[in-house]
């Protein structure tokens, strides 16, 4: 499994109140979210985010509220993978759960620059930096967590464990 | 190898013996909450897993952030959980008249208590640890599966210890004292793990004062926040639970990751300036500073609506009106506060003053509505999160206070000293 895109570069602490704010959150529809997506920190980004492309960020993305609605947001948005330092851990486990892929890689999250072409490989935990020609080893995701993510979250891969009856 | 409280409390909800930092398990529920904003979205996610909750008295929901609902799309979130509330007879659905801000509700209904294991679609969640729960805030899938199985996996987290020690001076509270430790340690200073507060202190810190800390574990990044059960704590269960609840303390030989050692004598009131709640000053550094006039001031929240509270906002607006500048809104945790108000002369001082008294309602805390902020506004609040556009536009500053400098700040039109208007 890989992902590939253009990056969108962030700070410290992003936190879910500007990923998706409160103002738009008495709608749980992920489209409608997507349209807001980091709109009280980076306002043009989901006017310019492309299928594929990924989010770096530095220490403690996700920070704040439970809202499952942000990591949803970004999916939705188009987003195939965001690279951190750390993240916040309810937005680390929402975003497992709902099928996001996340990876904390301390050297990829300082080096790599805003509009770079990342490549990720699931399998190896590997980050190429194509644009810079750089390379980075995150963590390898372990196969069921894959599978999540290519169910498209927890919920529909536990639904298709179920039926396929492999449970 | 010993086991900190929080440890201890997961080792016994997985049905094992002993646990250690890292190790994945799964637990017994014995709450799974949620309330108008999370449960709409876990409803459909439940009804693809299950047809009935695990347990009618242990799943809760609670209406408390749009409500009273403040449009058409809230309203119909809101009867959404109230219709599946209906359908599946839940024991604890609070409605609009009875209901409270879930984080000051649910502790004083008697829902939670010490030993117990507890999710909710909430970040604040971690707040019940104040009576020595263990007690976290999870997103939609997991609150979906807690409600349709009972039961959830979870890391098992190292911990960082506070020793806390000495006395707080008069106008220091628990929401001082959680900005001061936040200030030190940054925001994700504790991400991943547990804070555990014990220590000698702890007497001189009431029940109030031990929800506003916990309350704000999270904005440390922790998973979770827990008080080591004392008189106090075993007190506030008996009057308010018919539940029994299980204590559980540190192993002698319980490993962690970092022991900080606090004296609550030389905390100071302290502010959290926009954009984190680990950007604290003291009131003595900000007494220096050039005045920080301010448009708004909020008392409330999941953080600081509880009854005392109202008492020491009260106290300081007392005989005082509110700066004609300043528009200032209380909101009282429940609605036994909102009547423990009304029976102690307290909603009369704070409509005397010149400020707005509200039903219990998350309301502007998260930007929601009831007092959100027009772009370049600054507000006093004693919530838990300056962020960025938190409380309205995103040219708006938030500063976190406790209610006694928020009354203060009310009546000088600016961020004031508690210790000089008050005293």
């Amino acid at each position: 499994m890989k992902a590939k895109g253009h990056v969108f570069k962030y700070g410290d602490n992003v936190d879910t109140d500007v990923i998706i704010p409160a103002r738009y959150l008495n709608s749980f529809d992920a489209k409608e979210l997507a349209s807001h997506a980091m709109v009280d920190i980076d306002p043009e980004f989901a006017g310019k985010v492309k299928p594929g492309d990924i989010i770096v960020a530095r220490k403690n993305f996700g920070c704040g509220s439970s809202r499952e609605h942000a990591p949803l947001c970004l999916k939705t948005a188009g987003v195939s993978c965001i690279i951190a330092e750390t993240f916040a851990r309810i937005f680390f486990r929402n975003s497992i759960n709902i099928g996001l892929p996340i990876i904390e890689c301390k050297e990829a999250a300082m080096e790599i620059e805003a509009g770079d072409e990342v490549e990720i490989d699931f399998d190896s935990g590997k980050i190429y930096d194509r644009t810079k020609g750089t390379e980075y080893q995150g963590q390898p995701f372990p196969e069921f967590m894959q599978k999540i993510i290519s169910a498209g979250g927890l919920v529909s891969y536990t639904n298709e464990k179920v039926k396929s009856g492999s449970n | 190898m010993g086991m900190t409280m929080t440890q201890k409390i997961l080792a016994a909800h997985a049905g094992l013996e002993s646990v250690e930092a890292g190790q994945l398990i799964e637990a017994k529920l014995d709450v799974v909450m949620a309330n108008d904003i999370t449960g709409p979205m876990a409803v459909p996610v439940f009804r693809k897993m299950a047809d009935k909750v695990f347990d009618k008295d242990k799943v809760v929901l609670v209406p408390d952030h749009f409500t009273p609902n403040k449009d058409i799309k809230s309203a119909e979130n809101s009867k959404s959980i109230r219709e599946f509330a209906k359908e599946q007879g839940l024991t604890h659905y609070y409605e609009i008249g009875q209901m409270g801000i879930e984080h000051a509700l649910l502790p004083e209904k008697g829902i939670t208590v010490a030993g117990e294991c507890i999710i909710g679609a909430d970040s604040h969640t971690c707040t019940y640890g104040a009576l020595g729960a263990f007690s976290t805030g999870v997103g939609t899938t997991d609150i979906a599966t807690g409600m349709a199985m009972g039961e959830l996996w979870f890391k098992v987290p190292s911990a960082i210890q506070f020793v806390l020690k000495g006395k707080p001076g008069k106008f220091v509270s628990g929401k001082d004292i959680i900005l001061h430790i936040i200030g030190k340690i940054g925001v994700d200073g504790a991400l991943y793990k547990s804070m555990e507060f014990v220590g000698e202190g702890l007497s001189n810190l009431s029940m109030d004062d031990r929800f506003t800390m916990a309350n704000m574990a999270i904005e440390a990044g922790a998973k979770n926040g827990i008080f080591l059960v004392d008189e106090k704590a075993e007190a506030y269960m008996k009057e308010h639970s018919e539940k029994e609840y299980k204590i559980y303390t540190p192993d002698e030989d319980a490993i962690y990751d970092e022991v900080i050692e606090i004296d609550l004598a030389e905390v100071r009131p302290t502010v959290a300036f926009p954009h984190l709640p680990g950007n604290a000053h003291t009131i003595d550094e900000i007494e220096e500073m050039e005045p920080i006039r301010i448009d708004q001031v909020v008392i409330g929240s999941c953080t600081n609506g509880r009854m005392e509270d109202m008492r020491r906002a009260a106290a300081v607006l007392k005989g005082h009106k509110v700066h004609p500048d300043v528009r200032v809104i209380v909101i009282p945790g429940t609605q036994k506060i909102y009547k423990e108000c009304l029976k102690e002369g307290i909603a009369e001082i704070f409509v005397d003053a010149g400020c707005a008294f509200s039903t219990p309602s998350c309301g502007p805390c998260m930007g929601g509505h009831m007092g959100v902020l027009a772009a370049g506004e600054k507000c006093v609040s004693t919530t838990n999160r300056n962020f960025v556009g938190r409380m309205g536009h995103v040219d708006s500053l938030i500063y976190l206070a406790s209610p006694e400098t928020a009354a203060a700040s009310a009546i000088a039109g600016y961020i004031a000293n508690p210790e000089k208007v008050g005293a």
